[in-house]
C-alpha cells in the first residue's frame, strides 16, 4: 500500500513566551525566559508560585462569544486562539476539501482542572444544585477538538489523546498516519493545556518534581545544568495543520515541511521515573528512524524532552547517545521548556514547531540557563545563544507519566 | 429597582446581551437564542439573586422575561 506524504502547512502557538508564532519563536531565540510569578490569582500558601504563565490573554470574541468565555476552561480557548493562527497561514479555509475529509486531534493532559476545582468548591460550599451545566462540557478533554469543529464545520474524525506529557506528540503521528492512509486529507492537531492553579501545583509538588526556585523564577528551568531541581510549569498550546502533500501542493499551499517518522513505546518500568537508561525512549526514537528510512547520522537537530528533573535528563540523553552513537556528538540537541516550561501535554505540539521553524529557519533554539553542564550530560545543547546550523531532519521527543513516549521527525522541504 | 429591571440587567449580564433590547416579551429561546444548558444556568442565577427556589418542572413554563417577572410576583406573596 502505498502511503500519502504529510505536508505541515500552517501552526499556531501561544505560550509564556508570546501570543504569536512569531513573538514565541522571536522570543526564543533571544534566549528569553518565559516563566514568572503566577498573577493570575493569589498563590499564598501554595509550594510554588511560578510557572510558564500566560500574560494578558484575550480570546478574540469572533472565535468564542464573551458568554462562552466565562464557561468554557483556559485549554479550550487556547487551542481556539492557535488554531485560528495555525488555520490563518495554511490558508486551509480557502482550499476545497470536503468537510468529512478535515479532522482535529489534539493531545491535552489533563484537561479543565481549573473549572474542576472551582466547581468543587462550589459543590461543597453551596450544594449540588450550583454546580454549572457547563461543568462538564467545559472541562472535557475533547472538547477542544469539538468546539473547532462546530465553529468551522470540519466534520472528520475528531478526538483527544491523554498520554500525559506525550499527549501532543502522539496526536501529531496519529494526525499524520490518518494522511499517510488517505482517510483525511487535511488534520488540525498538536496539543493545549491550561492547569496552571493550585490543585495541579499542589499535586506536582507533592510528587517532588517541580522546581522551588519561588525567588528567580526565570531561572528555575535549567536542563543539563548541575543546579537544576525539578520542572517548571507551563501552559498554552502548540497547533499544526496538516495535508496531504500532494494535494497541498495542487491547491497551491505553501508547505513547510514533511513530517516522515513516528514512533511510540512503554518504558514498562514505573509509574512516573523514567527507566534509568531510557529504554522506552531509545526504542521510540528507533521506531522513528526506521520508520522514516533515514540514516540516524541526517537528523541535525532533537528538540528533547527534558524538564529540567535530576533524573529524566540524564535518562534521556543516554538513550539518545545509545540511538544516535557517535553521531550524538556531531548533532545539536536543546530543550526550550528551558525558556516555555513544561507544557504537560501540548509539550509535543509547541516542540514539534520549534524543530519545524529549526528547519525552516537553519537557527536552532537554545537551551537556556545552562551554566554549569551537568558531566552526566555532555551533548551540545545549543546552550544559551541559537545555533545557526543547517539541518535537513529535526526529531521532536516527548515522554509522560506511565512509562510512555513518543518521537516524531520533520524533514525541511525543498 | 423594579424587579422587571432587576430580571433584565440579570439576564443582560448573563447573556451578554445589552439591556436595551431585551423587554417583558423578550422570549428565551426564540429571541435570545438560549439553549437547554443556558436555562439551567440562567435559573440559577435567578435562584441566587432573588433567594428563591424554581423547581425543574416550573421552569418548563418560564419562557420569557414576562413569565419570570409573574412568576417571582407570585412567589413573593
Amino acid at each position: 500500500m502505498k502511503l500519502n506524504r504529510v505536508a505541515v502547512t500552517g501552526m499556531g502557538a501561544i505560550c509564556g513566551l508570546g501570543h504569536s508564532l512569531d513573538e514565541v519563536w522571536q522570543n526564543a531565540l533571544a534566549g528569553k525566559s518565559g516563566i514568572s510569578t503566577i498573577g493570575r490569582q493569589s498563590t499564598e500558601n501554595w509550594p510554588v508560585t511560578f510557572a510558564g504563565e500566560i500574560k494578558n490573554f484575550k480570546l478574540d470574541p469572533l472565535l468564542m462569544d464573551l458568554k462562552d468565555q466565562d464557561r468554557f476552561d483556559l485549554f479550550n480557548q487556547y487551542a481556539l486562539h492557535s488554531t485560528a493562527e495555525a488555520l490563518k497561514q495554511s490558508q486551509l479555509l480557502e482550499a476545497k476539501y470536503a468537510p468529512e475529509k478535515i479532522g482535529i486531534i489534539f493531545g491535552t493532559g489533563l484537561g479543565g482542572f481549573p473549572h474542576i476545582e472551582m466547581n468543587h468548591k462550589i459543590y461543597l460550599e453551596k450544594g449540588a444544585r450550583r454546580v454549572s451545566p457547563f461543568f462538564i462540557p467545559s472541562v472535557i478533554p475533547n472538547m477542544p477538538e469539538g468546539l473547532i469543529s462546530i465553529h468551522y464545520g470540519f466534520k472528520g474524525i475528531n478526538f483527544a489523546i491523554a498520554s500525559a506529557c506525550a499527549s501532543s506528540a502522539h496526536a501529531i503521528g496519529l494526525a499524520a498516519t490518518e494522511i499517510m492512509l488517505g482517510r483525511q486529507d487535511a488534520m488540525i492537531t498538536g496539543g493545549t493545556e491550561g492547569v496552571i492553579t493550585g490543585y495541579t501545583i499542589a499535586g506536582f509538588a507533592s510528587m517532588k518534581a517541580l522546581s522551588k526556585r519561588n525567588d528567580e523564577p526565570h531561572r528555575a528551568s535549567r536542563p543539563y545544568d548541575v543546579d537544576r531541581d525539578g520542572f517548571v510549569m507551563g501552559e498554552g498550546a502548540g497547533i499544526l495543520v496538516l495535508e496531504n502533500l500532494e494535494k497541498a501542493k495542487a491547491r497551491g499551499a505553501k508547505i513547510i515541511a514533511e513530517i516522515v517518522g513516528f514512533g511510540a513505546s512503554s518504558d514498562a518500568h514505573h509509574i512516573t521515573a523514567p527507566h534509568p537508561e531510557g529504554s522506552g525512549a531509545l526504542l521510540c526514537m528507533q521506531q522513528t528512524l526506521e520508520s522514516s528510512g533515514i540514516k540516524k547520522e541526517e537528523v541535525g537537530y532533537v528538540n528533547a524532552h527534558g524538564t529540567s528533573t535530576p533524573l529524566g535528563d540524564i535518562a534521556e540523553t543516554q538513550a539518545i547517545k545509545k540511538v544516535f552513537g557517535e553521531h550524538s556528538y556531531n548533532m545539536c540537541v536543546s530543550s526550550t521548556k528551558s525558556m516555555t516550561g513544561h507544557l504537560l501535554g501540548a509539550a509535543g505540539g509547541l516542540e514539534s514547531i520549534f524543530c519545524i521553524k529549526a528547519l525552516e529557519t537553519g537557527t536552532l533554539p537554545p537551551t537556556i540557563n545552562l551554566e554549569n553542564q551537568d558531566p552526566q550530560c555532555d551533548l551540545d545543547y545549543v546552550a544559551n545563544k541559537p545555533k545557526k546550523k543547517d539541518i535537513m531532519y529535526a526529531l521532536n521527543n516527548s515522554f509522560g507519566f506511565g512509562g510512555t513516549n513518543s518521537s516524531t521527525l520533520f524533514k525541511k522541504y525543498i | 429597582m423594579e424587579l422587571q429591571d432587576k430580571v433584565i440587567k440579570l439576564v443582560s449580564e448573563a447573556t451578554k446581551m445589552d439591556a436595551a433590547n431585551i423587554s417583558l416579551n423578550t422570549s428565551f429561546v426564540d429571541d435570545l437564542n438560549l439553549d437547554s444548558l443556558d436555562m439551567v444556568e440562567l435559573m440559577m442565577k435567578m435562584e441566587d439573586e432573588f433567594g428563591v427556589e424554581i423547581p425543574e418542572d416550573e421552569t418548563e413554563n418560564l419562557k420569557s422575561i414576562g413569565d419570570v417577572v409573574t412568576y417571582l410576583k407570585a412567589k413573593s406573596h
